[in-house]
């Protein structure tokens, strides 16, 4: 690229320095020359020229390459430099500085057409990759590198842009070709980590002059029609702490509500404990109290009670039938069942 | 006009000639120097400015560093007869640049010779292997681990044994075809596998499997999720149980001391005088049974009505 712009601006240089388009004109030029110091003129622009293409710059973030007759000879810094004039000293200006960035397999939003068209298949393709349980992942990723040495960049390979995609992707594929479905998707940075090192290393043994800085794992995934089911099984995880908590949710529910009935039950059953105890003790006492007087005078209380107690009852009872002692004849003509029992 | 136009003559042709047999060689290239079609000399490798005759010498480039080689992707069946879709690459450079101009010529001749040799060279070492061999590249024991199943799940041992490996297998790739392009003056730097997909079809049925396999995942999870439930429930049954029948028991523990303690009392009240007892109770119990409804006949021997016929002194 450096090239073809420096053959340009030579190309300029001269038409600037007035080359004539017709050999007729040419002609008339030569004869116009013709006067003294006219040579000496022609030297000071060749002189000019030549001091043109002798001073460059280099950029804040570049290096330049210095090659004499095609031998490289030395690296310029960034500033204004000198170098011979074109012909004998090519400079070629490396971004060394600069951090460079190649998605794979990555659909961008912020690509201009021509490449948009290129990506939607192969970008597909270069994200669909088997994975070591013979599963099909999809794995887009980015590379960011630098160029550590201009010289390996420029020189050793033919096509380092080309060498770094197929690399990239040769080696994803091995590392991903070692791992699960599952890993692929939930041990990105694992992947990513391991393929920064093939890479390195495969970069470093073809001297291409680059150092990998980051790979970065995009969002892997499952392809699209498989998705659905890789959903489900999410959900059906969901599913089942659902399930469980509703559950729990259920025996938390009754079993404080059983623990509580349980409590008043047993409160109940002291409570009617007491109740027998302190009745029973009161009914002793009451009696014990009763007895002791009775004791004083056993048959005329005795005969007392049974006397009130029948003047009490009696003007109460129904119909009351008194027999002789000696008739025994007159029971079996008492209809006891229904007149005494019920009627009135 | 004529002494400066010799003069001129005189310059011009010698830059002429110095130009015709000066060439340069870039940190990329290599030239082979061929006089009138014949190789002259050993191969310029080295960069800078270089000399050769003018005119009767020709100066042939080469490039000297890493050429890339792009396979034609195509499909290749594994061992187990599965069609997959192999992309391979390779990375060659000129070694012998004397033999690659007088067998080669030119990169597009080269390229159908690496074709010709690299292609089938894939083609068999993919096919006497099985898939698997190709995919992985060690015996790496995989985590198939799924989000929620138990730990001793995880790591299930693989039901197969990788001999080879990828990495071997790109290795074979280039044994294979290196020596076959040494007598071309070009070495085969590597080989890899770029990429490596089902064929269409294939590739339908994986998604088949693959959607069957996490399907019944899934339903394993929901069963399991079931299963869970229902064991919280029982447990739920069983408390519940456990709660209401310890609660009866002590219930009934608690009623039948009290029970016991009301004995004891009223026998120990009551036995001082049984008969006084069973007297105060019975005329109690006469008061609560009998009232309006009751019908009583009594005769005249009773204690109540013996006044009733007349009284005697002596009873």
């Amino acid at each position: 690229m450096n090239w073809d712009w420096e053959k340009l601006k030579e190309q300029q240089q001269q038409q600037k320095g007035g080359v004539p388009p017709q050999v007729d004109e040419l002609f008339e030029k030569m004869k116009n020359f013709k006067f003294p110091g006219g040579a000496a003129f022609i030297v000071l622009i060749i002189i000019v020229l030549l001091s043109l293409t002798s001073i460059y710059t280099v950029a804040v973030n570049e290096v330049g390459i210095v090659q004499r007759f095609g031998k490289y000879v030395r690296e310029s810094q960034p500033g204004l430099n000198f170098k011979l004039p074109a012909g004998i000293e090519k400079v070629t200006k490396v971004p060394v500085r600069r951090v460079f960035k190649k998605e794979f397999g990555a659909r961008q939003e912020f690509t201009d057409n021509r490449s948009r068209f290129l990506a939607t298949s192969d970008t597909e393709n270069a994200s669909l990759m088997l994975t070591g349980d013979l599963n099909v992942g999809l794995v887009p990723w980015i590379v960011q590198y630098r160029i550590s040495d201009p010289y390996n960049f420029l020189f050793k390979v033919r096509d380092v842009d080309r060498l770094l995609s197929d690399m990239s992707e040769a080696a994803m594929r091995l590392v991903v070709g070692d791992r699960s479905i599952n890993e692929v998707i939930s041990k990105r940075n694992e992947i990513a980590v391991e393929a920064k090192e093939l890479l390195q290393a495969e970069l470093n043994n073809a001297d291409a002059g680059i150092n990998i800085v980051t790979i970065e794992m995009k969002k892997t995934n499952v392809p699209g029609p498989v998705q659905p089911s890789f959903n489900e099984v999410n959900q059906a995880v969901q599913d089942k702490e659902t399930m469980i908590y509703q559950a729990k949710e259920d025996y938390n529910k009754a079993i404080p509500t059983a623990k509580g009935e349980a409590e008043r039950t047993i409160r109940t059953a002291e409570g009617y404990a007491l109740e027998r105890v302190n009745q029973a003790k009161g009914d002793a006492s009451r009696f014990m109290a009763f007895y002791e007087e009775y004791a004083k005078a056993k048959d005329i209380t005795k005969r007392r009670l049974y006397l009130e107690t029948i003047k009490e009852l009696l003007p109460k009872l129904g119909k009351k039938y008194i027999i002789d002692a000696d008739q025994k004849n007159l029971l079996p003509f008492l209809n006891l069942s229904t007149e005494g029992g019920t009627k009135k | 006009m004529k002494p400066k136009g010799l003069l001129l003559f005189l310059i011009v042709i010698p830059v002429i000639i110095i130009a015709m047999s000066v060439y340069v060689v870039d940190e990329t290239q290599q030239v082979v120097i061929t006089q009138f079609g014949k190789v002259v000399g050993k191969p310029k490798t080295t960069p800078g400015l270089q000399f050769k005759l003018p005119v009767i010498q020709k100066a042939t480039y080469f490039p000297k560093n890493l050429l890339a080689w792009d396979g034609d992707p195509g499909q290749i069946p594994t061992r187990e007869k599965t069609y997959i879709w192999v992309d391979a690459f390779a990375r060659w450079k000129i070694v012998d640049p004397v033999k690659y101009f007088q067998t080669v010529t030119s990169e597009l001749s080269a390229k159908s010779r690496l074709d010709d040799i690299i292609d089938p060279a894939v083609r068999n070492a993919i096919t006497s292997y099985r898939l698997i061999e190709t995919v992985r590249k060690s015996n790496r024991v995989l985590d198939m681990a799924e989000i929620g199943i138990d730990d001793n799940e995880r790591k299930r041992p693989l039901g197969y044994k990788i001999e080879v490996g990828r990495e071997e297998i790109t290795r074979i790739i280039l044994q294979e075809a290196q020596p076959k392009l040494a007598k071309f003056g070009i070495e085969l730097v590597d080989v890899k596998i770029k990429r490596l997909n089902y064929v269409e079809q294939v590739r339908k049925s994986v998604y088949g499997r693959m959607i069957a396999e996490r399907k019944q995942i899934a339903e394993k999870f929901r069963s399991e999720g079931q299963g869970e439930a229902q064991k919280i429930l029982g447990e739920k049954e069983r408390d519940l149980k456990a709660i209401e029948s310890e609660a009866y028991r002590k219930a009934q523990e608690l009623m039948g001391k009290a029970d016991a303690e009301s004995t004891k009392i009223f026998a120990q009240a009551f036995g001082a005088d049984p008969e006084f007892y069973s007297f105060v109770k019975t005329l109690e119990t006469y008061k609560e049974s009998l009232d309006e409804n009751s019908s009583v006949v009594l005769s005249t021997d009773s204690d109540l009505f013996k006044y009733l016929k007349g009284y005697s002194s002596t009873p």
